[in-house]
């Protein structure tokens, strides 16, 4: 329990966030053909660190278990390189998001960190963090050598300030006990609409409400996300200027969720977490969640269960993830060797995470993804083949602000206090709002 | 003008020249309140100040810019068009339903537990620490407890009750849960003032109302009540202050939800200022909030005083 809490703490964080994208935002042209001035970051290219001994602080939210599993990689680090001595801070993803900034405001922000992709515009728009431009272009990274939706997202106002670590999807969790006990085979989750359907409907003749819709962010919104771009929809257009989520396809996705309700698919009134709970007490059978509910999962030995990439209700293929990527912050003083050692450890980690993906994550390089060790963890590898249907939010900043609203309309729709066209009707016309005032604030 | 001035000037110097021999006595209050003084300036009085002045503008401490936009902000919060208005004042009536609920309750129910309490018997300590042991656990670990507790479709409560009800889905179930489990969880710091003011009512006064005739309704109404009205104001202008202040109930135990009907002005507050760095805004309708809540105090110490005369 612990662990799924701490997990989803970890991204939590910024409550509106929920990571998502624009289908357009995917053609865009790579990062790398335009690049504009490297600031403060336009340190010669560090592949390799030479200088005297430097200390590097590196902060993150891996409060979870996946802090041990970075914390193990740290280590390793150093040990490998006796120059450089970096020590790791952890803290809440909510109050990390919050202390970071006002640490760097007073000169004692860290020189290292991870931030989830929808922070990664409103903090570079802020100044928080520096461009990452040279490091990419002295590696030679392409969009790739990771996924190009992943890598594009890292990019704000066509500089790059962050380099992907992970994707975390999406998928489809089942307990193989309530599938059998519904008629089911459990060796054969359902992987379009129609089976969909048709086993609820199974299920539920055997007296099970087999599919609990959650009305929560975690992980009801990011469902919805999911369904609204498998039927062709965007949430945002590509310039952040208007919200698209209201149009067909996102009442189509929670149309979709809120029918589970009115036919008795799911009960009504789900709580945060209820579930995925009832999944695990054995009283639900599917559950879209997040990559981080694997090791959760493990720990319930006498639990029966499966997980597969998330079945294409709509049009297309599409899930949600969210990402960790590394950023470098922004100092009172330029320091060229802790810039560089900076990097050096980025490259490291990057490299080396194999070990990082076993903490229940799928590894943006592709060269790691596609290795047999990747290949050998078979959830996390069922998860990670939705690489290439993954979505993120148009990079922006403040971005999440205006996802608050989409969060509150899925509550609304679930929870039966507003029709689906109409709960996302309201919300759009707050979000338009939002987005109105945030172009102001951030100038376009 | 000046001649008023002189004349002034002339009698202060008539004062100083009288006071002459208890001149460091005249400095020892102001002595005394320096310490406090300065901590509350610093921590108070300036932040108060700066926030004020911060709600002038759109400020992100972060963004070289800050235009100052005069009273934008403020008028944001009474133009029905803008983005914040709908979002605040329904945060803002959230935060009312919960204090007109929460209030009389906890100002009624650690009474009775107080004078429950104040009575001998056997086991009286443990019951006194009983009553008093929820406040000790941070709204974290109770917002989580009754959250697993009140599950409309897991949770202990509806397993144990014949009915089932949406605990924290639904309204008006969830302000119930809110109200309840507030009551549950701060009802012993109440009990504890108001037991500290019992022990400070004179036993004659007891016994005189027993010579006199009275019974045990009118020993409470004339003897116990009019005791406790100093610590009484202190309770109830607290507690209502504490009841607009609720943020970790809700943010934890409903998360807002149904829709963002349970998000209390603090939560909004925090979210706007905090997650959507729009201090300025944030801060003018923490302005808002502050007017309210001085109002109604002043109310409550009108009230107290009306009743001492």
């Amino acid at each position: 329990m612990n662990l799924q809490f701490s997990r989803r703490g970890l991204l939590a964080l910024g409550a509106g966030a929920g990571g998502a994208v624009l289908l357009g935002a995917c053609g865009d042209s790579g990062p790398n053909e335009k690049v504009t001035g490297g600031g403060q970051n336009a340190a010669p290219a560090p592949t390799e660190y030479t200088g005297p001994n430097v200390a590097l602080a590196f902060w993150n939210g891996f409060t979870g278990g996946d802090g041990p599993f970075m914390k193990k990689l740290v280590d390793q680090f150093n040990t490998e390189h006796p120059t450089i001595k970096v020590s790791m801070n952890t803290y809440q993803w909510a109050d990390y998001y919050q202390k970071t900034p006002a640490a760097v405001a007073t000169g004692n922000g860290p020189d290292v960190g991870i931030m989830h992709v929808d922070h990664v515009a409103t903090n570079a728009a802020r100044g928080v963090i520096l461009p990452l431009e040279d490091l990419s272009k002295a590696l030679n990274f392409k969009a790739e050598d990771f996924s190009p939706p992943v890598w594009n997202a890292g990019v704000y106002n066509n500089t790059r300030y962050a380099i992907p670590l992970d994707v975390h999807p999406l998928g489809f969790f089942y307990n193989k006990t309530v599938m059998a006990k519904g008629g089911l085979d459990p060796e054969k989750p359902p992987t379009n609409n129609e089976e969909y359907l048709a086993a609820l409907e199974q299920m539920k003749s055997k007296g099970i409400q087999g599919d609990w819709v959650t009305p929560f962010e975690f992980t009801g919104s990011m469902q919805f996300q999911s369904l609204l771009w498998q039927f062709g929809g965007q949430l945002f257009d590509d310039q952040a200027s208007k919200a698209l989520f209201a149009e067909d396809p996102g009442v189509q996705a929670l149309t979709w969720m809120t029918d589970h309700v009115k036919n008795g698919w799911s009960p009504k009134n789900v709580a945060q977490d209820a579930d995925i709970v009832a999944l695990r007490n054995g009283k639900n059978a599917f559950n879209w969640n997040g990559i981080w509910t694997i090791n959760t999962l493990k720990e319930d030995k006498n639990l029966e269960w499966g997980v597969a990439p998330l079945p294409q209700i709509g049009t297309q293929k599409a899930a949600w993830a969210g990402s960790h990527q590394f950023v470098q912050f922004k100092q009172k003083a330029k320091d060229d060797n802790k810039l560089t050692a900076g990097k050096v450890f980025i490259n490291w980690i990057s490299q080396h995470s194999i070990e990082w993906a076993k903490g229940g994550q799928v590894p943006a390089r592709a060269e790691i993804r596609n290795s047999a060790e990747f290949k050998a963890l078979p959830e996390q590898s069922a998860i990670g083949s939705q690489i290439d249907d993954l979505h993120f939010l148009p990079p922006k900043p403040g971005i999440a602000d205006a996802m608050a609203t989409v969060v509150t309309s899925i509550n609304e729709a679930v929870l039966g206090r507003k029709e689906p066209a109409k709960a996302l009707a309201d919300g759009a016309a707050k979000a338009n709002q939002i987005l109105e005032q945030n172009a102001k604030k951030y100038g376009g | 003008m000046a001649a008023d001035l002189a004349v002034r000037e002339q009698a202060g110097t008539k004062q100083r020249a009288a006071g002459r021999p208890r001149r460091t006595g005249a400095l020892t209050p102001y002595l005394y309140v320096l310490p406090y003084f300065a901590v509350f300036a610093t921590f108070v009085l300036a932040p108060a100040v700066y926030g004020l002045w911060i709600s002038l503008h759109d400020w992100d401490y972060l963004l070289p810019g800050k235009p100052f936009v005069g009273l934008d902000n403020y008028q944001a919060l009474f133009d029905s068009s803008s983005a914040v208005f709908d979002f605040f004042w329904e945060s803002m009536s959230a935060t009312g339903i919960f204090t007109v609920l929460s209030v009389p309750l906890l100002l009624a129910v650690p009474l009775l537990i107080a004078l429950m309490l104040n009575r001998s018997f056997p086991g009286r300590t443990f019951f006194r620490a009983v009553y008093f042991a929820p406040y000790v656990l941070g709204v974290a670990v109770i917002g989580v407890l009754w959250r697993f507790l009140l599950d409309p479709n897991l949770g202990l409560v509806n397993a144990i009750l014949p009915g089932s009800a949406p605990w924290t889905t639904a309204l008006p179930w969830a302000w119930i849960s809110l109200v309840g489990v507030t009551v549950w969880w701060t009802l012993g710091f109440n009990a504890v003032i108001y037991l500290a003011g019992l022990q400070d009512i004179p036993r004659e006064l007891y016994e005189a109302a027993r010579i006199d005739g009275g019974g045990k309704w009118a020993e409470f109404r004339h003897v116990t009540l009019p005791g406790l009205r100093p610590v009484l104001l202190f309770v109830v202008v607290n507690t209502i202050l504490l009841s607009a202040n609720m943020f970790g109930q809700s943010y934890l135990i409903t998360q807002g939800a149904p829709g963002t009907e349970t998000r209390t002005a603090i939560m909004y507050i925090a979210q706007v200022g905090l997650r959507d760095y729009k201090m300025g805004s944030a801060a003018a309708m923490s302005y808002l909030l502050t007017v309210c809540l001085l109002i109604i105090s002043a109310f409550v110490f009108r009230l107290f005083r009306e009743k001492d005369a």
